[in-house]
């Protein structure tokens, strides 16, 4: 962007800070459901500027919400010499029941790490020879990429590219937090979710929970902004959706995306780490394109889901507890050593604790 | 993951998009925006454009910014 858009000017944080603390008049809890959010608000010390709001973390990083037996599935993939797993390099280090990927390429397992699903079809089309499955994992955000790749693959006529689906849907895991009875005042919305559907997937959470929603921007003067929003509908006692990233958010969102994304995928009961079954919470790729399925393609046998029973992922994810909470935090759990997902990727609560 | 960077488009070819990411020059799938154009400010998602900026919103919320700036000061 152009140096005028300056979303950091220091006297604008001030300025906003003090008018949430002027403004606000009891404690509230906000809730980020983006990975994003909760690096940028640790990083930015926006938690310590505001001492009478809580901010929570969500089920809002798509590599701390995938479940193991998802994990332990790619690695059963990865030992077979015919294929070549392709994922986002986040994935490499969660723990698996009994291994990781990193580890399983470090034995000579071909696992590749990609920026985009570009680089898989790429792969496919250069090893005609071998199967390319690309672990598509990431909320509405990161599917239309795949989408896309999907229909491209289809038509180039690539027979072999496959996708393992564990893409997800934010808005029933937040509908799942206020099921559990987590007391917010209002959530901090996703805001690169929403460029792709649109803040009106949002609306029935004040219809139908009371509470308030506002799409933020990354910036630190965003977040701030969005918070003084959720501060002001709370204290007028009008929840309502509003978009503080209207720079790239609209209440319509990208109707292209949509249409490939509605095209591509059918919606799914999905298992989310910690948390369990969502309905209607994930996307499989629809009948049309299910030859492009990893899972129906390729059979395989896994190992079935083995958490540290210690390890208190599940719980940060749902907002019920902190990563200072989890006994493993900072003793045995660290960025070197991962026990569980929240410490492995930089936008996971833990990770985001651990390094600010 | 869902992190997407700004940028700008400096030249199109076919479904790919070369896009200025601070200096850098980043290739981009431009299947799932409508009408790119060269000189519009976008958002690169794992390898696609997934929207375009508006100039004028971002210019909106940073006037709000000015407007809580001047608030404070009178309150000084």
């Amino acid at each position: 962007m152009k140096a005028e858009f300056n979303f950091r000017n220091k006297e604008h944080t001030r300025a906003i800070a003090a008018a949430v603390r002027n403004e606000n008049k009891s404690r509230k809890c906000f809730m980020e459901v983006c990975g994003g959010h909760t690096m940028a608000l640790r990083r930015f010390g926006i938690p310590e500027m505001l001492p009478d709001i809580k901010l929570l973390s969500g089920p809002g990083c798509p590599v701390c919400v995938t479940d193991q037996s998802y994990i332990n599935r790619v690695i059963a993939w990865s030992k077979n010499q015919k294929n070549i797993i392709a994922v986002y390099g986040d994935l490499m280090r969660v723990p698996g029941s009994s291994s990781t990927l990193e580890k399983e390429k470090a034995q000579g397992a071909a696992v590749i790490t990609v920026y985009s699903v570009r680089e898989a079809l790429k792969t496919a089309k250069e090893n005609p020879q071998k199967n390319i499955i690309f672990s598509a994992i990431g909320f509405e955000t990161t599917a239309p990429a795949t989408a896309a790749a999907v229909l491209e693959s289809e038509k180039l006529g690539l027979e072999n590219f496959f996708v393992f689906s564990g893409h997800k849907l934010m808005p029933p895991a937040m509908a799942a937090v206020l099921e559990e009875g987590i007391p917010l005042h209002g959530y901090i919305c996703p805001g690169h979710v929403s460029t792709i559907t649109g803040s009106h997937i949002f609306d029935f959470i004040p219809q139908k929970y009371r509470i308030g929603c506002v799409v933020s921007g990354f910036e630190p003067n965003d977040l701030l902004l969005s918070i003084l929003m959720l501060v002001r509908q709370c204290e007028a006692g009008k929840p309502a959706v509003e978009i503080e990233y209207a720079r790239a958010v609209t209440a319509g969102g990208n109707e292209k995306a949509q249409q490939m994304l509605a095209e591509v995928f059918s919606p799914c009961d999905a298992a989310w780490r910690g948390v369990g079954i969502i309905k209607d919470s994930g996307l499989e790729l629809a009948e049309k394109y299910c030859r492009f399925s990893a899972a129906l393609a390729l059979p395989v046998e896994f190992d079935q889901a083995k958490e540290n029973p210690a390890c208190l992922c599940g719980e940060i994810l749902k907002g019920k507890k902190s990563p200072p909470d989890c006994p493993l935090f900072r003793k045995i759990c660290c960025p070197e050593n991962p026990v569980g997902a929240c410490m492995v990727s930089p936008e996971g609560a833990c990770r985001s604790w651990y390094l600010y | 993951m869902c992190m997407s960077v700004p940028g700008k488009i400096t030249s199109l070819d076919q479904d790919t998009a070369s896009v200025d990411i601070n200096g850098i020059i980043y290739q981009a799938g431009t299947h799932l925006i409508e009408n790119p154009q060269i000189g519009d400010y976008v958002l690169v998602h794992a390898g696609y454009i997934i929207q375009k900026i508006d100039e004028n919103e971002a210019l909106a919320t940073l006037s709000v910014f000015r407007e809580l700036e001047k608030i404070n000061e009178s309150r000084i």
